[in-house]
C-alpha cells in the first residue's frame, strides 16, 4: 500500500517537473520564433541571415564573448540604436550609427532571445521583464 | 527518291536543331532603339542603333576623375548606393562582394557604385567605406559627383529610379538593381541586388558577356 502511494507521488512529481520544463521550453520557442521574424524584418539586411555582418562596415553577431559580456546593454542598443560610437569586437573596431527601432519591450526581448541563441550563441531566454529593467538603465 | 529527300530533310532538321543548341546563350539588349538608314557604297542600309550610356564625369574613391571613356573596353556592373544607407545597401554590397571576389582579377571587368548622397559621401568617406568593405585596386570604383548628373544617369540611362525623399529611412528612394553593361555601353541585364539567387545569375551572365565581346573583337 505504502509503496503504491510513494509510486503515485513520484509519478505526479515527475509529471509536474516535465510539464514545467516543457512550459519553459515552449516559452523559449515562442520568443525565439517571434524574434526570428523581427530579426528578418529589422536586422537582417545589415547583419545578414547568418549574423556575419559586412566586412569591416557592420559588426557581426556571432562573437559569443561580446554578446555575453554586453548582454544587459543589448536592449538599449536595439531600442535606441547606436550613435556613431566605436564598438570593438574581437579586436576589430566598427564605427557608425545603428538606427533606433520602434519595437515594444516584448519584441526587443524576442529579438534578443533570437540573436543570443543563434550564430553560435547559446544564452537562453531574455524575458520582457529583463528588457524592462535593462531599458531603465539606458544612457 | 522520296525516301531519300525525306531522309535528307530529317538530317537537315536535326543538324539545324543541333546548331542552335550549340550556340552560346545570348543576353538581351535593353533600352530604346532606333532604326537608322545610311548610304553605304551607294546602297541604302538600315541599321539598329541601341541606347547607350552617355558621357559622364565623376570622381572615384582615390580622387581620380572618371568619365565614360574610363570604361571603354570594359564589361561593367553599376549600382546606386550611399554609405549611410540603413536599408538595402548593406545586403546589396554583401552580394556585390561575391561578384567582386569572382572577377577582381579579370582585366576587362569593373564594378561602379554611384553614391546618390555626394554631399555626405566625399572622396575621403568613400575611401574609408572601400577600406572597411575590404576592396582594393581599381576593379571596384565608388563614384561621386554632381547629384543631378547621378540622378539623371540613373533614370534616363540605367533606367532605375533614384530620388530624394525625406519620408523613407535614410532619406533617399532607390532600387537595388545591379545593371550589367557591355563593352558597347549597352544595358544587357538587370538583377535584384538584394536577392542572392539573382546575383548568382549575374555572375554567370558576366561570363557570357565577356565571352561574347571577346569573340566579336576577334572577328
Amino acid at each position: 500500500m505504502k509503496l503504491t502511494i510513494i509510486a503515485v507521488i513520484c509519478l505526479m512529481l515527475s509529471i509536474v517537473i516535465v510539464s514545467c520544463q516543457s512550459e519553459q521550453e515552449l516559452e523559449f520557442k515562442r520568443y525565439y520564433t517571434s524574434g526570428k521574424s523581427i530579426y528578418q524584418q529589422k536586422c537582417q539586411n545589415c547583419h545578414s541571415a547568418k549574423g556575419e555582418g559586412l566586412s569591416g562596415l557592420i559588426p557581426p553577431l556571432n562573437d559569443v564573448g561580446y554578446l555575453k559580456k554586453n548582454k544587459s546593454a543589448l536592449a538599449c542598443m536595439v531600442k535606441y540604436g547606436i550613435n556613431e560610437t566605436i564598438i570593438t569586437i574581437n579586436g576589430k573596431s566598427y564605427e557608425g550609427a545603428m538606427p533606433a527601432t520602434d519595437l515594444a519591450p516584448i519584441e526587443v526581448a524576442q529579438v534578443i532571445t533570437y540573436v543570443t541563441n543563434s550564430f553560435g550563441n547559446k544564452q537562453g531566454i531574455t524575458t520582457s521583464e529583463q528588457v524592462d529593467a535593462d531599458l531603465q538603465k539606458c544612457k | 527518291m522520296k525516301k531519300l529527300t525525306g531522309a535528307i530533310l530529317i538530317i537537315l532538321l536535326y543538324t539545324a536543331c543541333k546548331f542552335t543548341t550549340a550556340d552560346q546563350p545570348k543576353l538581351p539588349i535593353f533600352g530604346n532603339r532606333d532604326a537608322v538608314t545610311k548610304m553605304v557604297n551607294g546602297k541604302e542600309v538600315t541599321d539598329t542603333v541601341y541606347q547607350t550610356i552617355p558621357d559622364f564625369k565623376f570622381v572615384n574613391q582615390y580622387g581620380d576623375s572618371i568619365t565614360n571613356k574610363s570604361l571603354n573596353g570594359y564589361v561593367y556592373v553599376a549600382d546606386f548606393f550611399f554609405t549611410t544607407c540603413p536599408s538595402i545597401c548593406p545586403i546589396m554590397h554583401r552580394n556585390m562582394l561575391n561578384v567582386y571576389k569572382e572577377y577582381k582579377s579579370v582585366s576587362d571587368f569593373k564594378i561602379i557604385s554611384h553614391s546618390i548622397d555626394p554631399k555626405h559621401d566625399s572622396v575621403a568617406v568613400l575611401k574609408k567605406y572601400a577600406d572597411k568593405l575590404g576592396i582594393k585596386g581599381n576593379s571596384w570604383w565608388l563614384l561621386q559627383g554632381k547629384k543631378e548628373e547621378t540622378y539623371q544617369l540613373g533614370e534616363k540611362s540605367y533606367l532605375v529610379s533614384v530620388k530624394e525623399d525625406s519620408g523613407t529611412p535614410g532619406g533617399y528612394v532607390h532600387q537595388g538593381w545591379f545593371v550589367l553593361v557591355d563593352k558597347q555601353k549597352r544595358v544587357r541585364g538587370y538583377y535584384d541586388g538584394t536577392d542572392e539567387k539573382q546575383v548568382t545569375k549575374l555572375i554567370g551572365d558576366i561570363k557570357i558577356l565577356l565571352a561574347e565581346t571577346n569573340t566579336t573583337i576577334a572577328q
